[in-house]
């Protein structure tokens, strides 16, 4: 068992270092559905197998084509004429074997009418190749589960995906460029005492020159502070001047001039970011007033009970200030200061948690569930990331093809330039119309090219008046879409097999931010669009 | 970016009588195809449309090229060699050489599909070759088990496309310098049939980035060197004396400490093997305590000594399906080629960004333009040397530099033969005037981030 672990370690250990254990087991624990093994169906299975996901089952009825074989890396030719769920699961469940492949030889339409609740076992379901009135029946099942579902299509040089989940909250957003969590702004006690001790003016020349940036500028803040009636610099020739009066701060050797004191230089070169205003930021004032933060019941999930302590402590301990997060980032100074430093910043970010902690138990009890029901550790984790926290939601499918809520100025005001992606949108929405009305995509044959542009246009044309859509689709993607003749050209598929697995995986481990809702990626230009439908 | 005309299809290039046939059953092209097979892809080769390349003629033909003629090299066959292999194979390509110096790891083996458990220790080239002609019936891949650098010009003019999946960007740029040197310009004009199409992808953890190079017409990888900005180490003095990160201590047990005490003899410290990292962890750990430093793990501890970068396979998938895109288009003139570089990044949503990198005008690499040096006399070698490897456009690693003095060839100084070191270092602290150079004197430059030396011509300043 022990050497099973060890080596699951080594052979996930470049994937481990973005999330973590924590976020491995998620994946470990999960059972993923792919209804359809088309290239793109196998591609994005094939990027959720070998980071290790826990299992797989595969929902197909169709048998193997030679067409199919020909595209797809997971068929072989030998396999033509069998059932496609089957020979996929045996080429995907070898690439590893920590994953156990499942399959089922039915097409999902037959599983719906006799069994829909099949698919409420999965964490999620990813639906390859559906024609819209599959797609329509299988996202009402999963919306009223609540069981996340990923819609993926490749056609022709353009793939799509549309993510339908009610609500996925994510503690750990991991931001690209996060400000820093320092309260120079408004320092708390234990900071206040801690640069009590330093005194610029009386150290030595080495203490002096290895003394943090933040305690610098926090001492400077302070004389200025006094001297300008507890008015922070604000425009940028008081911040000028603040900079240079620290810059003056620099040591002078026996000759006048100024000795070379890096941590000085990242003084001044921090003051900017430094003197923004502690703030909650605007997205997390939105979850504040949310619903489900406001109406905590036995029901709610763990993630708003501690948002809500949150919001406690920020209008109470934290006088409209998140608990501090307790980081600070290196710079230079000598490890005694440095260490001293993170150890305030630390310990004060452990209080506030505390805080929060004796809010979330007080919740847990109003509403009759034990305090263990959310561990300290899921607390810690919160708190740090309070800044970061993000909420999904998509709309359902439903609302999306109803002519009553249908997102009308989105797609209006996106094709105000007519070759934004949103045309190909509307071009796949008119092509399974086509599908819906011929049982059959348009030019799959080479005499079908011709004929089918008119038979699209008129799909075109009756989508856009249902619609209500004032928009002009150039005949050109018309053209093009039956040139594609519901091609699947395996490059395409790729780019899409990547693109989905990462967004299961988010929503599987609960890290890293999924889109919403809809997402064109155009391989002729390659270049791609977020759209909310 | 100016319409090319697309060599590939003039030209025809004749197959190496040498390439093994891969498979065998001896399969010759048409003989393993079945029914419908490419049907995927000629609808992209046999329809006409409206928004193909202005080149682009409809044909059977095209196939064909694809399937007997086109030969594609690919670099790497580690997380994008993989996809890229798989890719090229399942869009009709046959005729593909892989390079790759490595053997497989354990690590790999969350993203490098074609290998498995028992191939670890096994080159990761022949391994993919095996595994694609395998599964894809009448594709020829070509493994190479070696370095970029064993092949001369010889071997990359057989190529009508190369795409890189490398991990390095020393070697990016000699792939990149081998292609300019096989440009052949008649008066002073580039002949379009001496360009071969470069496709270069990378990746790193989220992050990934596509580019197409068209040597001597679009932005090669030195015109945009300050996209790589170079790596930061920590400075000595932290490490030595004024630790605050578990990183400097870590960076203490490897650079000071290990050199010091030799734990295992004298060998280099070998980040592949588990017991050098554990003794460099313990160090580590003691030196942490020592200062009250938390955060040191063992994995920690391997990741800053071998400078890991995380990977998983979704990345490697998007940005390889990029390449092997370009690279169809590019072959078939099915559609306009990516002009020139795709910026990808799937942390938040998903965030692409396509534009053009432009050329620099007095790019080493490419711009034919001969490099300014601009010293004065009184400037030592030294200063000359720190400038060839600090430039943020130049950033070479271990430069040579020679001179011709008295009609002689003469090496100034070369760190990277011991022999020559030794001898040649007291010249780093003479002057350029002591060393004998006069104003407008060329200066050959060599380095590992170049085949080809590069001119340089001094410039006295006063």
């Amino acid at each position: 068992m022990a050497a099973t672990q060890a080596s699951k370690e080594q052979k996930y250990d470049r994937q481990l270092r973005l999330w973590g254990d924590h976020g491995q087991e998620t994946l470990e624990n999960a059972h993923v559905c792919l209804v359809n093994a088309t290239a793109t169906g196998t591609e994005i299975l094939k990027n959720l197998v070998l980071p290790g996901i826990g299992a797989f089952t595969i929902v197909d009825g169709h048998t193997v084509s030679g067409e199919d074989v020909g595209n797809n890396f997971f068929l072989s030719n030998n396999s033509i004429g069998k059932n496609r769920a089957q020979a996929a699961t045996e080429l995907l469940q070898e690439m590893n074997s920590d994953v156990s492949g499942n399959f089922v030889e039915e097409s999902p339409d037959k599983l719906l009418d006799n069994d829909p609740e099949f698919f409420h076992r999965f964490t999620i379901v990813i639906g390859v190749h559906l024609p819209e009135s599959t797609c329509m029946r299988l996202g009402s099942v999963l919306w009223s589960a609540s069981v996340p579902f990923l819609v993926c299509k490749t056609y022709g040089l353009i793939g799509y995906m549309r993510l339908v989940v009610q609500e996925h909250t994510v503690i750990e957003s991991h931001p690209d460029n996060a400000l820093e969590d320092l309260r120079l702004d408004q320092p708390f006690s234990e900071f206040k005492n801690h640069i009590q001790s330093y005194d610029l003016d009386s150290m030595d020349k080495k203490d002096h020159s290895h003394t943090p940036w933040i305690i610098i500028v926090a001492k400077y803040l302070e004389k200025w502070l006094s001297e300008h009636n507890c008015q922070a610099p604000k425009n940028y020739k008081e911040k000028e001047a603040f900079r240079q009066i620290i810059r003056e701060g620099v040591r002078k050797n026996e000759n006048g001039v100024p000795e070379d004191e890096e941590n000085f230089e990242e003084a001044v070169k921090n003051v900017n970011t430094a003197l923004n205003p502690t703030k909650v930021p605007t997205a997390l004032e939105d979850l504040f007033n949310s619903e489900q933060c406001n109406n905590i019941t036995s029901q709610t999930p763990a993630f708003w009970v501690m948002l809500r302590a949150v919001k406690e402590f920020v209008h109470n301990e934290g006088s409209g200030s998140l608990p501090v997060r307790g980081t600070i980032p290196d710079m230079i100074a000598d490890s005694q200061k440095f260490i001293s430093l993170q150890n305030i910043y630390r310990e004060k970010a452990m209080q506030d948690t505390a805080a929060v902690s004796k809010h979330v138990e007080r919740l847990l009890q109003s509403v009759g569930k034990p305090p263990e029901s959310i561990s300290e550790k899921d607390i810690k984790l919160l708190c740090k990331n309070a800044s970061f926290l993000r909420v999904v939601r998509c709309r359902s499918l439903a609302e999306e093809y109803s002519v009553d809520s249908v997102n009308k100025d989105e797609i209006t005001s996106c094709m105000d330039s007519p070759d934004s992606e949103m045309v190909f949108y509307l071009m796949l929405r008119a092509v399974d119309r086509f599908y819906q009305q011929h049982s059959r995509y348009p030019g799959v044959y080479n005499y079908q090219v011709e004929e089918d542009i008119s038979k699209l246009k008129l799909c075109v044309n009756s989508l856009l008046q249902e619609y209500s859509l004032n928009v002009n689709i150039k005949d050109d993607y018309i053209h093009e879409f039956c040139r594609y003749g519901a091609a699947e050209p395996h490059t395409v598929a790729a780019f899409l097999g990547g693109s989905a697995a990462q967004e299961a995986i988010k929503i599987i481990s609960h890290q890293f931010v999924p889109f919403s809702n809809t997402f064109i990626y155009n391989a002729m230009s390659q270049t791609s669009a977020t759209l909310h439908l | 970016m100016a319409d090319v005309e697309e060599p590939e299809k003039k030209r025809r290039r004749t197959a190496d009588p040498t390439d093994k046939m891969a498979v065998d059953g001896g399969h010759r092209n048409s003989g393993c195809d079945w029914d419908g097979r490419w049907n995927h892809v000629r609808k992209f080769l046999e329809r006409p449309g409206p928004f193909t390349h202005p080149d682009f003629e409809p044909s059977t033909e095209s196939l064909q090229f694809l399937l007997e003629t086109c030969k594609i090299l690919v670099i790497g066959a580690g997380g994008l060699g993989c996809e890229l292999l798989k890719n090229l194979a399942l869009s009709g390509f046959r005729l593909i050489h892989v390079v790759d110096m490595d053997t497989i790891d354990v690590s790999n083996l969350n993203r490098q599909f074609l290998f498995r458990p028992k191939d670890v220790g096994r080159p990761k080239a022949e391994v993919a070759a095996d595994f694609i002609n395998t599964r894809i019936p009448g594709c020829k891949v070509v493994p190479h088990f070696k370095k970029i650098q064993d092949f001369d010009d010889s071997f990359y003019r057989q190529f009508h496309i190369i795409v890189c999946g490398l991990d390095s960007i020393i070697a990016r740029r000699w792939m990149n310098g081998m292609l300019i040197s096989l440009l052949s310009y008649e008066d002073g004009v580039l002949d379009p049939s001496s360009i071969i199409p470069l496709i270069d992808g990378g990746t790193e953890g989220f992050k990934g980035n596509a580019r197409v190079i068209l040597p001597g017409m679009t932005a090669c990888i030195d015109c945009t060197l300050e996209l790589y900005p170079p790596q930061i180490n920590f400075p000595m003095c932290t490490i030595a004396s004024m630790p605050r990160l578990p990183e400097h201590c870590i960076e203490y047990a490897r650079i000071l400490q290990w050199p010091k005490e030799n734990p295992f003899g004298d060998i280099s410290l070998d980040g592949d093997n588990p017991d050098h990292i554990q003794w460099v962890f313990d160090r580590s750990q003691e030196r942490a305590a020592e200062f009250s430093i938390t955060g040191v793990t063992y994995r920690l501890t391997q990741g800053v000594v071998k400078r890991i970068i995380p990977a998983v396979a979704s990345t490697n998938a998007v940005i390889a399906a990029s390449c092997a895109m370009e690279v169809f288009k590019i072959a078939t003139s099915a559609y306009i080629p990516l002009n020139n570089y795709l910026v990808f990044n799937d942390v938040d949503g998903l965030y692409t960004y396509t534009f053009e990198a432009e050329r620099k005008e007095n790019c080493s690499a490419c711009s034919q333009v001969p490099q300014d040096l601009q010293f004065p006399p009184s400037a030592k070698l030294q200063e000359v040397l720190e400038y060839l490897t600090e430039n943020a456009s130049l950033q070479m690693k271990s430069p040579a530099i020679t001179t011709t003095l008295e009609g002689k060839n003469k090496t100034l100084y070369l760190q990277s033969v011991k022999s020559i070191e030794e001898r040649t270092r007291p010249n780093l602290c003479k002057t350029l005037k002591e060393l004998g150079l006069s104003d407008g004197q060329e200066l050959a430059v060599a380095d590992v981030t170049t085949p080809q030396t590069v001119l340089f011509k001094l410039n006295f300043t006063t």
